[in-house]
């Protein structure tokens, strides 16, 4: 069976364009899809890699269980805590989000995503100054000036260059590459910025002084220094003028202006630079999330509970304090006293600190395959890959929404995160099944 | 379930029904002749309207969103906590969706329609809506910077613009074109914006008359329940009425296919204005409503201001940007390939502020000086000029010149000094109320079974405590506003949702979306269109495009015989 028009859930460029081949239940070739896409495709079918049977902690092992068992322990433990927190969601569904949502606003718990460890200053950089953006076919269609801050697509978003900003040909582009300059600004050469026409150095940690720079020479102002942030003078002024030349200018930035010395502050800075350039001419901006559905997490929170991440439940009603409800914080401070992780692996990437407490307190871990995280936790609920084995919607970067496809029956047994928190919630309730509870909220 | 309300007021516009003393009937989520052993409400001291008609309000999508995500501090206020019925709901001027159904089901409304959705962007708009409760639901769909429709009508081939937007409808699932700052959108992407009827869009070679004009004939051949929806260009801008006016009289290049107008001017207190600099603003609403009283084919719905803290949105993203360099408040923008251009920004209508003041004023002029009430609808344009459920404090300023005057000492003198409003002494009754927001509504939209209390209609219902033969409305306009502001029944196709303001069951609602079909051939040149440009020039492919309808709450197509071919 051939399907084609399918989405690829691994990044949040969220390509719609790829061709997939199943026989027997078997994906046997992936077409279009960039090689981390097509080892993601490839992989559900390997399912020595997958975890396929549910899991509870006995005497310090954990052991397969029945998923009427591992339910019933998950729901246990997050009812008796007093204030449980639910951290992952960037790697799933927004039906899976909803249902998450709900649960943590039944249980009283703090509900967190992935953003709060990647474009977490982005979006409080927002809340300080707007967001100047656009979808990424105007960058295909419109731009002739393309510039990636502290990001390197080459390794991170590998069709993002050949999509949407800089080779494809777009209705005023129609040259495609020769119609557009590439402008990247990074601290080191790297792949992307090899094939820049122009690459600018930035000294590590003084991003902020050189969007400051630009911003004067934007603004008329007279730059002094010699160079700034390592970057000459000539150099900064020749950008600027660039920037305020170009008919259609986007500014994309990854970790390394969010996460770098500065972070919100520079991103504030940035999108005070694109609204100073919007003076001159036509300029946006566009944060490169990373998984491929941490967009749609925000969105879900936003229209649920008026916030992007990050919020307590505790109160009854969605309080939100980036510091002090965002997952580290409530983690290193030892204040949640039991935790749900869902397609996520923080015990990998959290600060030590965090990961020590998490190992602490009872922990339920919802994942499509091993994790350190599911290593230490006390129930572990295996689940269907989203955008494979179970449909679904994902908010591409740019927050365009699309449907995810089915194209692969998941492994016998083995839910979707949706139907997982579904049940987790019906549980929590108090109603005797999941199955009964959904059948009622189906009617 | 059967219900009887028996022996309230009824005001009933579309049946001429004037406050006559009598029951209303409901059975199986319909209004009815008569029922046997239904539950008797009792209803009497107490007014009984149809369930309230929202047409324009922005209450879901990408750009109400990025107005919640940009604005935490609007999200600590009015914050309740969750019930044994409700869930945790917030935000003041862009509410939570779950809050956005809550609060219009207590002011008696039961059906809304957000006003703006990019069509590709449906998918979001339609995932907020599936989290709306408690009101049936529909989505004005952006067409007026779309490039499929400005080629087509460019070359002059109307049929296949109409075969598109047939197309678009179904594809987004929306329910009616809706076209804002014609050309303005696109001429956005590069950062400039049109300021005329005759200036022409960048690359496109047409100007914003052949956009208007082309799409009141493709919504009149298609023959769609809504008229085109329009927000007409230079929104906010001093001096603004002249291309108003110019604007209304494209209405007239196409005959209505139904007993509704051919364009419906929206939020026009936003585009009668006068002077030649702020410092002369100055109302233009008389001319305005002079016109609409003159013409038969345009209806308006106001947009009206309420002071106090709001976040305008808007799919006019050069007027987003205009104001916010006036404010230096935050800024975001969404230009949105192929179709639209979206920006949103605070804003803070200020009782010392004389341009806020006569804003304010401008607005009331438009209800008050346009004579018969189905030709001008109430909104805020919400959140632009107010939240929507501000509504009561607007009704009483209609049903009450006292409380008028009482505001007028308020705020600015410019109110007075550059607006008629302090010279009018019109005052609604109820009857008027009732048509400006709920009866005009369902006529304009071309619903049916809304808006009134016929045998046949849907059971939606509202009934407020409100005594019209004890209440001087002139008078004791506090307690209009109050009693507005909490219904003592809501009733949706006839199951009791909110009692004595409080809400007692959540439902999920309708979604309405037409389904026009058109020729076959047609049809086939179409796709072969699309297929080729969305191959080239969009970002997503064909097959993802159209929203599926997993993604509605109790989908309901409206089918739309059109005989295009």
């Amino acid at each position: 069976m051939r399907y084609t028009d399918v989405i690829c859930s691994f990044c949040g460029t969220l390509c719609d364009d790829i061709e997939v081949v199943v026989e027997d239940n078997r994906i046997v070739d992936v077409k279009h899809a960039c090689r981390i896409g097509t080892a993601k495709f490839l992989s559900s079918n390997e399912l020595e890699h997958r975890l396929l049977k549910p899991m509870v902690r006995k005497n310090g092992k954990l052991v397969e269980t029945s998923l009427d068992e591992a339910l019933d322990r998950a729901a246990g433990i997050l009812k008796s805590a007093i204030k449980p927190l639910l951290y992952g969601w960037s790697s799933t569904s927004c039906e899976a989000q909803s249902a998450g949502i709900e649960l943590a606003e039944e249980l009283g718990g703090v509900i967190d995503a992935t953003v709060t460890v990647c474009h977490g200053p982005s979006v409080l950089a927002v809340h300080d100054a707007g967001y100047p953006g656009c979808t990424l076919g105007e960058v295909k269609n419109r731009a002739d000036l393309v510039i990636y801050w502290g990001s390197n697509p080459m390794h991170g978003h590998p069709r993002h260059l050949s999509r949407y900003s800089i080779f494809p040909r777009g209705y005023f582009r129609e040259r495609g590459q020769s119609d557009r300059e590439l402008v990247v600004v990074d601290v080191r050469k790297t792949d992307t910025a090899k094939i820049a026409n122009r690459f600018i150095k930035v000294n590590y940690g003084e991003d902020y002084e050189l969007i400051s720079a630009l911003r004067k020479v934007v603004n008329g102002g007279e730059l002094r220094e010699e160079s700034v942030a390592g970057v000459p003078r000539k150099e900064i002024i020749e950008l600027a003028e660039k920037m305020m030349n170009c008919q259609f200018g986007v500014l994309f930035f990854g970790m390394g202006l969010t996460q770098s010395y500065g972070r919100h502050r520079n991103i504030d800075n940035a999108i005070c630079l694109v609204r100073d350039l919007n003076v001159h001419t036509k300029f946006v901006m566009q944060p490169m999330r990373g998984h491929y559905n941490v967009v749609g997490f925000s969105e879900v929170l936003g229209w649920q509970a008026g916030f992007p991440y990050a919020v307590d439940f505790g109160r009854g009603f969605a309080w939100y304090n980036p510091g002090e409800t965002t997952a580290n914080d409530v983690l290193q401070r030892g204040e949640c006293d039991a935790a749900l992780v869902i397609a996520s692996d923080p015990v990998s990437h959290f600060p030590r600190k965090s990961v020590e407490h998490l190992a602490k307190i009872p922990l339920v871990a919802i994942d499509i395959h091993p994790t350190p995280t599911t290593q230490i936790a006390d129930v572990v609920i295996p689940s269907a890959i989203a955008g494979i084995e179970v449909e679904g919607t994902a908010y591409r970067m740019d927050s365009v929404p699309l449907r995810l496809r089915k194209i692969k029956e998941p492994p016998e047994g083995v839910l979707s995160d949706e139907e997982i928190m579904r049940r987790l919630l019906a549980r929590v309730r108090g109603a005797e099944s999941g199955v009964q509870e959904l059948e009622v909220r189906a009617r | 379930m059967k219900l009887i309300l028996k022996n309230g007021f009824v005001y009933d516009p579309i049946n001429g029904i004037n406050g006559e003393r009598m029951d209303i009937c409901i059975q199986d989520g319909k209004i009815v002749e008569d029922v046997e052993n239904g539950r008797i409400i009792d209803c009497s001291g107490k007014l009984i309207m149809p369930g309230g008609v929202e047409i324009h309000s922005h209450i879901a999508g990408g750009k109400v969103n990025t107005g919640r995500i940009m604005r935490p501090e609007d999200h600590i206020k009015n914050v309740f906590p969750k019930t044994g019925v409700t869930r945790a709901a917030n935000g003041y001027s862009t509410p939570s969706t779950f809050l956005t159904g809550y609060l219009y089901s207590k002011l008696g409304y039961t059906c809304a329609f957000t006003a703006a959705m990019p069509p590709l962007m449906a998918r979001h708009t339609h995932e907020e809506l599936h989290d709306i409760p408690m009101l049936d639901k529909g989505a004005l769909t952006l067409m007026g910077n779309n490039w499929f429709v400005m080629r087509y009508l460019k070359r002059g081939d109307v049929e296949l613009a109409a075969a598109f937007a047939a197309w678009l409808l179904r594809a987004a699932k929306g329910y009616a074109i809706k076209v804002v700052n014609p050309g303005g959108g696109e001429a956005w992407g590069w950062g400039r914006d049109v300021r005329s009827l005759d200036d022409p869009v960048p690359h496109f070679d047409i100007t914003p008359r052949e956009i208007i004009s082309g799409l009141v004939k493709v919504n009149e051949m298609l023959s769609l329940p809504h008229s085109i929806h329009l927000h007409a260009n230079n929104l906010g801008r001093v001096g603004n009425y002249v291309t108003t006016l110019e604007t209304m009289e494209l209405a007239d290049g196409a005959k209505p296919a139904r007993e509704r107008q051919t364009v419906q001017l929206t939020h026009v207190q936003f585009h009668s204005y006068g002077g030649d600099s702020w410092r002369t603003f100055a109302s233009e609403a008389e001319s305005i409503a002079k016109a609409v009283n003159s013409k038969d084919n345009v209806i308006v719905d106001i947009g009206q201001v309420v002071f106090g803290d709001t976040t305008t949105m808007t799919a006019d993203g050069p007027m987003e940007y205009y104001l916010s360099s006036l404010t230096g408040l935050k800024w975001s923008n969404r230009n949105i390939e192929l179709e639209t251009s979206p920006g949103v920004t605070p804003f803070i209508y200020s009782k010392h502020s004389p341009v806020s003041s006569v804003q304010w004023a401008v607005g009331l002029e438009l209800a008050l000086h346009i004579k018969d009430p189905f030709n001008v609808l109430l909104t805020t344009d919400h959140p632009n000029g107010a939240p929507f459920f501000k509504y009561p404090t607007i009704i009483a300023w209609l049903m009450s010149a006292k409380y008028r005057e009482e505001t007028m000492k308020e705020v600015h003198r410019a109110a007075q000094r550059n607006t008629t409003l302090a010279t009018i002494d019109r005052e609604y009754d109820f009857y008027e109320i009732a048509t400006v927001t709920r009866a005009g509504q369902a006529k304009s939209l071309g619903l049916e079974e809304k808006g009134h209390l016929g045998p046949g209609a849907d059971a939606d219902v509202a009934v407020y405590d409100i005594n019209p033969e004890e209440v001087d409305p002139g008078r004791d306009y506090r307690l209009i506003e109050e009693k507005f502001a909490r219904t003592s029944y809501t009733i949706k196709s006839g199951e009791v949702l909110v009692k004595d303001g409080e809400i007692v069951r959540v439902v999920n609602g309708r979604t309405l979306y037409v389904d026009a079909q058109v020729d076959e051939s047609l049809e086939r040149e179409l796709m072969r269109d699309l297929d080729y440009y969305f191959k080239r020039f969009y970002s997503v492919n064909l097959a993802n495009y159209p929203v599926q309808e997993v993604y509605l709450t109790n989908p309901t197509p409206i089918k739309v015989e059109t005989g295009v071919r």
